[in-house]
């Protein structure tokens, strides 16, 4: 049995039955409880769970990281909310320096496995601070999984995981994507935190793209499909540790790619990719390889400024002209 | 190897004054260690004994990691907590069986005090793979999770809302646990350090915060990098008891962490002691000390902790300069095959570089 829910719902499903599962699952963040979440993911939460497991946080990002972090050292798992991710740059020392550390740097004798919710993503008028999405400099480091779904399917899976992992989880969702429906099973599921996932089958080029950049390349492959080019689509799902097994496979039957992703082409995901792909499949390059990423400008303000910045179906409907 | 004797040199006597709580201000002038502690002769001659070694071990352990840098066997920064033994040995001794210790890193007293073997413990600082953390850490990172420590953490203040993480998995298990997070006085004007003391008190965290106000933040004394001088009264801003320690008498450090866990476990929530100090040493190896005056630095050598509590053997407890002597040879020696210990340990596999990033799944 399935049913069409909304990745909203599919969030808060896997939060609700991880909490009724274990004990020491909580949640905290600035708005979680009384308010019902910023994005009304935990809406309902503090009534069902109580204040001791859903957990109002001062706005002290810093103590939010890093609380969060000591409690998981501790034996809890928590899932510490940041508003968006925008904020999460003020705990970055928490996250980075501390939670993705701790493991490697005392020799195993610690774990930490806490998860660091962020929504975030463009697109929505939100400027130039409110509107990143960085998730390549949370990927930078090693210590850390760094993670984002596409589907409702794949987000409730992997948040599922996320919390059962014993590592530390940037667990990164578009906040776009929270009203994308799709099947999600009534039954229980996991989905793992380290392998992509082919969305689309085709022979042409090879899309690989991730969170937000999925539902933008289905709709360049439906426009590209009527002029007769099928596109196949991998989804990273995750970027920390990064799976390109289906990406590799793919790129050599295809022998083209198109990079998609929403943050900021320079440095990007898309160069680390294009770099693996040359190295692990030099021999089958026919072109290029193409990125179509956020222009290098902070986010505007005016509407149709700020779309001309992001990446669109027609902007990868040209990339995968371009290099077929 | 030579290690220096330690300090024989005693306060001057003067009267016992009544247990009133002195200021940071007359602290640092009183003249005599035992004023403010108070209870003075309630602690069986055994432990005092026992805090004795174990602060002549760190001493002496602090001395030998001087030397061992200056052969090249220790690298990278190396921070040492000579002087401040008191603060460590004190504390930590008041701890129950289910408080936890987290500190910044200028760790190795801390590590010591919680019993962590030496030689492990010199291992980790020569980069050996029988250290405490694999020789991944380096002085800066000591940890022994079975003994509750945390660990020493680098950033500073990064480890301070662990701190109150720690304390909060406490509370939420309902245990009887408490965290004593340590810090310098240059923590208490990062971010992290406001932002965890606020949250603490909002959520009534099982935790002590011992700032161990050792007059300087490398080079910067107290008075030149924070709004007051006196620690304990950030504390007010958070609605926290706060008191005054005498960092140099283990016994004070002792009554007032005692005093800061009851409360805690009473429920009334997290508690502040700031606590008075010098570092004899500099900052880190290689510290030009620009920044201070010998005079200065010989005024504090008159209140060197280990004097302090050598004065109240002899003269309280009938201890006799031989029983010293002998707690002396016997740590010397402790030491010595610490280093043997660590000197001989083999340094990680070049193919260990990758293990420990995840938990294998
Ligand atoms: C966030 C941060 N800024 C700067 C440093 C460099 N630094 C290391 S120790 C130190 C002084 C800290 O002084 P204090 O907290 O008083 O501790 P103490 O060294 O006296 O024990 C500084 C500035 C650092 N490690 N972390
Ligand atoms: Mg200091």
């Amino acid at each position: 049995m399935a049913k069409r829910i909304t990745m909203r719902q599919a969030l808060s499903d896997a939060l609700r039955e991880e909490m009724l599962r274990d004990e020491n699952v909580f949640i905290m963040g600035e708005e979680i409880g009384v308010w019902g979440g910023t994005y009304a993911v935990t809406r309902g939460f503090y009534d069902e769970f109580g204040e001791k497991r859903v957990r109002d946080t001062p706005i002290s990002e810093m103590a939010i990281g890093g609380a969060a972090t000591g409690a998981a050292m501790n034996g809890l798992r928590p899932v510490a909310e940041f508003m968006t991710i925008n904020f999460a740059f003020v705990a970055f020392d928490a996250i980075i320096n501390h939670a993705a550390k701790v493991h490697y740097m005392f020799n195993g004798n610690i774990k930490c496995p806490v998860v660091f919710r962020a929504p975030g993503g463009g697109g929505r008028q939100l400027g130039a601070t409110h509107s990143h999405t960085p998730d390549v400099i949370f990927a930078h480091f090693p210590g850390l999984r760094v993670v984002s779904p596409a589907t409702p399917y794949d987000a409730k899976g992997m948040l599922k995981s996320a919390i059962r992992s014993d590592d530390p989880v940037m667990f990164i969702e578009h906040a776009t994507l929270y009203q994308e429906r799709g099947e999600v099973p009534e039954e229980e599921y996991l989905v793992p935190l380290d392998k992509s996932d082919k969305k689309r089958d085709g022979s042409d080029v090879t899309i690989v793209t991730y969170a937000q950049g999925l539902p933008i390349s289905m709709e360049a492959a439906d426009k590209l499909s009527k002029e007769g080019i099928e596109v196949e689509i991998i989804d990273l799902r995750s970027l920390q540790p990064l799976d390109l097994t289906l990406a590799v496979e793919s790129f050599k039957k295809t022998n083209k790619a198109v990079v998609v992703e929403e943050g900021h082409g320079t440095y990007g995901i898309g160069a680390e990719i294009v770099a693996q792909i040359q190295e692990k499949a030099f021999d089958y390059l026919d072109a290029p390889i193409k990125r179509v990423a956020q222009k290098q400008a902070p986010l505007p303000y005016a509407r149709e400024l700020e779309q001309s910045a992001l990446i669109n179906a027609d902007r990868v409907v040209a990339a995968v002209k371009e290099v077929l | 190897m030579a290690t220096t004797k330690s300090k024989k040199k005693a306060a001057p006597k003067k009267k016992k004054a009544a247990s009133k709580e002195l200021t940071a201000e007359e602290i640092r002038h009183a003249d005599d260690r035992e004023v403010g502690v108070g209870r003075a002769g309630d602690i069986p001659r055994e432990k005092l004994m026992d805090w004795y070694r174990q602060m002549v071990l760190i001493r002496k352990f602090e001395q030998a990691c001087s030397e061992q840098y200056q052969l090249g066997k220790i690298g990278g920064f190396l921070h040492l907590y000579i002087g401040q033994e008191a603060i460590a040995v004190g504390s930590i001794a008041a701890r129950g069986d289910n408080d936890h210790v987290i500190t910044a890193y200028r760790d190795h007293g801390h590590a010591l005090a919680v019993g962590s073997e030496t030689g492990p413990v010199m291992a980790e600082l020569m980069g050996k793979v029988t250290g405490v953390s694999g020789g991944r850490g380096g002085s800066m990172h000591l940890c022994d999770v079975p003994r509750r420590f945390w660990g020493g953490y680098a950033v500073v203040g990064g480890h301070v809302p662990l701190g109150a993480g720690i304390a909060l998995a406490e509370q939420y298990k309902g245990t009887d646990g408490a965290v004593l997070c340590y810090m310098g006085d240059g923590s208490t004007n990062i971010g992290y350090f406001h932002e965890s003391l606020n949250l603490a008190k909002v959520w009534n965290l099982p935790v002590v915060w011992i700032v161990e106000n050792n007059q300087y933040g490398m080079g910067t004394a107290v008075d030149r990098a924070s709004a007051t001088p006196e620690m304990v009264t950030k504390a007010s801003g958070y609605d926290m008891e706060a008191h005054v320690v005498d960092g140099m008498s283990v016994c004070d450090v002792y009554w007032k962490t005692t005093d800061a866990l009851a409360r805690v476990r009473a429920g009334e929530g997290p508690q502040f002691l700031e606590m008075i100090t010098y570092r004899f040493e500099g900052h880190s190896m290689g510290d030009p000390l620009r920044y201070r005056s010998k005079e200065e630095v010989v005024k504090w050598r008159d209140d060197d902790p280990l004097g302090v509590i050598e004065k109240r053997l002899i003269e309280q407890e009938s201890c006799t300069q031989e029983e010293l002597d002998a707690i002396d040879d016997q740590v010397d020696a402790e030491v010595e095959a610490a280093v043997k210990f660590a000197d001989e340990s083999p340094e990680p596999g070049l193919d260990t570089l990758y293990d420990n990033i995840f938990v294998p799944q």
